[in-house]
């Protein structure tokens, strides 16, 4: 992979696109990553840290699968099992999902904007350095008196306050990782507004950069939230605060409020750039332009707006008010409508479109079915009645999984197929590319389909033992599971470690007939400094002229 | 590439079958000898439980509407986008488009969800209403979840003045921790205690907590009330059917949170007043005399049995951990004024230590002696039931 592991063969790549470079020449060895400051550098560390983050807490997820696999505790007690479903969700959620998205941000919006790099090039690597020592203090809390925070990943008051000092790790590396996270958001949005190219308008711009603008806002609306919880846990826990515990007078609900504040959004921001990437793909492959890029861009924004009010239909069982009930119910359901607009405009893209079906649109099309069921069972949990039934348990971890495995995940393999080309120079094994599809697709099914039924037949989340009317469908999610967990290492040595090691096809500078955007303007892999003078574009802002 | 691709496709028929066979097999071998547990979940259940409650009939209605409704629209979407996928590729020769743009289209995919949208949201409404209306109840109850069992307190309604606390049965969670738990159709429901209620009655739940959070959930009934320390909620429901219904807790709550399961025997109105009259017998019988004197060993085994209250946080051996305050050579509980450690007890000092008003004088009695004669506290002091009862407001 010459852009990126090989510090020499940027040099070519630079002659070749004619530019010279030695006047700033950058380190090298370990050197370069440490003091990275390059868009493309940083973001192959932010994406290979998430993949490390996302095997955590795989195998984590495995050891839950495993303990499930039938009744009784056969392999970890229910405390550790307790550490186990929050440090899955922890890490899966900051530590896999959220980094992946920036890295894709850092690789992708200059490219796609033409701008020479992210704007502040040393908070970026300040941004991503952060997240090593939290996500060191976040593992190795596991191995702190009393074991990691077992209080779920939500984190409610007052359970935190039996934590041990594991506890106080974890905030303290939730902070970090919000700050870099801000960090992060405060780059991407200065960047794509003031480094666009000239002739690339707002309403011009890819669909990628649109969706991580909104998810950027998002992120800088809805981290110090977070932040001011935990750090009330932290002062309920220490300094003698009762902000959330009842012993004090405090209201452990109001912790619920303003987690959920940060919570929902949070969903929208593990999405949004996730359906970004889609609308790249799904025209490349149907080799027509995206189907309504206006509407998209709005109902983008009508959900990451209507996301701020909808936080409590995670809260319907603390028995709200009806008032309240009613008014958080009718405002999840219209989420409802500009999700399903995006979905329609997929799909009229494809609409007598010229497909072909490559990895990465395998992994779009499999998005949108996939997530779509997800979306659904959404919907049907959004209606308070239905909700009282199966809040809590595991048809919302069906449920939600649907959303962030078959969603998040999805697109971001269907990114880095589609991307990898560009980012390695060489092209991926088709043949490789496509067994991962697959055998993702089925060994995910067959993990979480079967826990609508468990949800529906009521068996409650977060339980390290269950009835034994639920053991058959346990046993078939465990199977899965630890498919789908093999597709995944499958994944990382046979697809990206060869592309990574530049083995396989050269990749051309346009691997994809149909995909049009400035990021196929420079040559694969694209070289270490591009778009160093702002290029000049044509009326659509998709190539360059001249 | 498609070549090879062709050639894999016996081999993954081959695989595809092993995974099914594999599957059925153990699932098979699993479902051996456990059967449908009446009022609680049935093997390999895949929809709600049988409502037992208007309202949780309501929400299997609504549940059955959506899952109609949703399918429906699914099937749609993506018939139009597989039909698509088999008909516009490039290998049949599909030339793209070039439309990428309409107004018309987009208002009306906008308009025509959000009608739908309000179509389902209307029904949905109703069963809001209804569940939320806790008025007229013929009977209160009083759920408190401590770590890791349920409290009852009937409150109001015939029975009025019942108290006792359910437990899952010690052999089950035994079983559970041995790995290999024999067969069996209760497993994790069973409880000593029962919660008793008469038949086609309105029945009002009251939740509120002593440690965190729980959830106190009857799938059957279609409730599930969070129950959470510091307040109260309330939620109702009327059995139209006797029987026994089981749910479980449903918000994390520790350890033990599998293990706090909730059963509740649905009685006809003759035998739940012959219940609740044999049970306030029961209760009176086991009820101490509050102006018995104790003699001190006596008063020290019981509270030795009370003290598994207090280990959880102040430990066995009475160190207490981190910010839990050491028992054994605490000044508060060597000192001679038996007042400050009784207040302590009966109040709580927040943040950390709870208030333990509900046990008994006696039981309360019982396990300051205990605390004041164990470890190193050998300070021979005694209280008395009396003592805890004057203290107490």
């Amino acid at each position: 992979m010459s852009a990126v592991l090989d510090p020499h063969g940027h040099v070519a790549g630079d002659h070749a696109h004619g530019h010279d470079d030695h006047a700033h020449d950058h380190p090298h060895g370990w050197r370069r990553w440490m003091f990275a400051t390059n868009h493309k550098d940083i973001g192959t560390l932010y994406l290979l840290f998430s993949f490390t983050m996302l095997m955590i807490g795989g195998v984590l997820a495995l050891l839950i699968r495993a303990e499930l696999f039938q009744p009784g505790l056969q392999i970890v007690n229910p405390q550790l099992f307790n550490q186990l479903t929050t440090m899955h969700g922890l890490i899966m959620v900051f530590g896999a999902i959220m980094p992946a998205f920036v890295g894709f941000a850092n690789w992708m919006v200059p490219l796609q904007i033409g701008a020479s790099d992210m704007a502040f090039a040393r908070m970026n690597n300040f941004s991503f350095w952060l997240m090593i020592p939290a996500a060191i203090m976040l593992v190795a809390s596991f191995f702190m008196p009393g074991g990691a925070p077992a209080a779920g990943w939500t984190l409610y008051a007052p359970l935190t306050l039996q934590m041990g000092p594991s506890m106080d790790a974890g905030i303290f590396a939730m902070h970090i990782l919000g700050a870099s996270s801000i960090m992060g958001s405060i780059n991407i949005i200065v960047t794509i507004l003031n480094m666009r190219a000239p002739g690339m308008t707002l309403m011009k711009m890819p669909m990628f950069c649109w969706t991580w603008l909104i998810t950027a806002y998002l992120l800088i609306a809805v981290m110090p939230v977070l932040a001011g919880a935990i750090t009330m846990t932290l002062t309920d826990r220490h300094f003698g605060t009762s902000f959330f515990n009842p012993a004090g007078g405090g209201d452990p609900i109001m912790y619920q409020h303003i987690f959920w504040f940060f919570g929902h959004p949070e969903v929208y921001i593990m999405i949004l750039p996730a359906f970004g990437i889609i609308s790249h793909v799904v025209p490349a492959f149907a080799r027509k332009r995206l189907f309504g890029y206006t509407s998209m861009v709005y109902a983008t924004a009508s959900i990451a707006i209507l996301s701020f009010i909808v936080w409590a239909h995670h809260m319907y069982a603390t028995g709200m008010p009806v008032t309240g009930q009613l008014f958080f119910m009718y405002a999840t359901m219209l989420i409802s409508v500009p999700t399903g607009v995006k979905v329609f405009n997929w799909i009229a893209t494809m609409w007598r479109g010229s497909m072909t079906f490559e990895t990465p649109m395998l992994f779009a099309v499999g998005f949108i079915f996939v997530f779509t069921m997800g979306g659904f069972t959404g919907l049907i949990l959004s209606m308070a009645p239905i909700d009282i039934q199966l809040q809590d348990t595991y048809y919302v971890v069906a449920h939600f999984h649907y959303v962030l495995v078959a969603g998040s995940l999805y697109a971001m393999f269907s990114g880095v197929y589609y991307w990898m080309p560009k980012w390695t120079g060489v092209m991926y094994s088709e043949a490789r590319g496509k067994f991962h599809f697959w055998g993702s697709l089925i060994t995910f099914n067959v993990t979480f389909f079967p826990m609508h039924f468990l949800g529906l037949a009521g068996m409650p989340r977060r339980y390290a033992d269950y009835p034994m009317q639920f053991a058959n469908f346990n046993e078939i999610a465990t199977i899965g599971a630890f498919g789908f967990g093999l597709m995944q290492v499958y994944f990382f040595l046979f697809v990206v470690l060869p592309c990574m090691r530049g083995k396989g096809e050269p990749a051309p500078q346009r691997p994809w007939d149909g995909a049009e955007g400035l990021e196929w303007e420079v040559p694969s892999p694209a070289p270490f400094h591009t778009f160093e003078n702002p290029p000049k574009l044509n009326a659509a802002a998709t190539k360059i002229v001249g | 590439m498609m070549k090879t691709m062709n050639s894999l496709r016996p081999a993954w028929h081959k695989a595809g079958q092993l995974c099914l066979a594999l599957c059925v097999s153990l699932g098979s071998s699993a479902a051996f000898a456990v059967n449908d547990l009446k009022g609680g979940p049935a093997v390999n259940q895949i929809n709600l439980h049988p409502p037992v409650t208007q309202i949780a009939a309501d929400q299997q209605w609504l549940h059955s509407f959506m899952l109609i409704i949703c399918t429906v629209i699914f099937l749609g979407v993506f018939g139009v986008m597989f039909y698509s996928i088999f008909k516009h590729r490039k290998s049949k020769g599909a030339k793209s488009a070039n439309f990428h743009e309409s107004t018309t289209v987009e208002i009306i995919w906008t308009i025509v969800p959000f009608v739908i949208v309000i179509g389902m949201a209307l029904p949905a409404t109703k069963v809001v209403v209804a569940m939320k209306d806790t008025s007229a109840a013929d009977l209160t109850i009083k759920a408190t979840g401590y770590q890791w069992k349920w409290g009852y307190d009937y409150l109001k309604g015939e029975g009025e003045g019942l108290a006792f606390i359910s437990t899952l049965d010690a052999a089950q969670r035994e079983a559970s921790d041995s790995g290999k738990p024999a067969p069996m159709d209760d497993y994790l429901l069973k409880v000593d205690n029962p919660l008793v209620v008469p038949v086609d009655k309105k029945i009002r739940i009251i939740t509120t907590a002593n440690d965190v959070i729980h959830a106190f959930m009857v799938p059957a009934f279609g409730i599930k009330q969070d129950a959470i320390p510091g307040f109260v909620r309330d939620t109702w429901f009327r059995a139209t059917k006797t029987g026994d219904f089981y749910g479980q807790c449903a918000e994390l709550c520790g350890k033990e949170h599998a293990y706090m399961p909730i059963h509740v025997k649905v009685l006809s109105a003759a035998d739940y007043t012959a219940w609740t009259e044999a049970k306030k017998k029961e209760l009176a019988a086991k009820a101490d005399d509050p102006n018995k004197v104790w003699a001190l060993p006596d008063l020290i085994a019981r509270g030795e049995k009370v003290y598994s209250n207090c280990a959880a946080c102040h430990q066995a051996n009475g160190k207490g951990a981190g910010p839990i305050k050491a028992l054994d050579g605490s000044p508060v509980v060597l000192d001679a004024d038996h007042a400050k450690q009784i207040n302590t007890v009966l109040n709580g000092i927040p943040p950390g230590m709870p208030s333990w008003k509900q046990l008994s004088d006696t039981d309360l009695a019982a396990v300051i002696t205990y605390t004041k004669n164990a470890w190193s506290n050998k300070t021979g002091q005694l209280v008395q039931p009396k003592e805890v009862a004057a203290l107490r407001k």
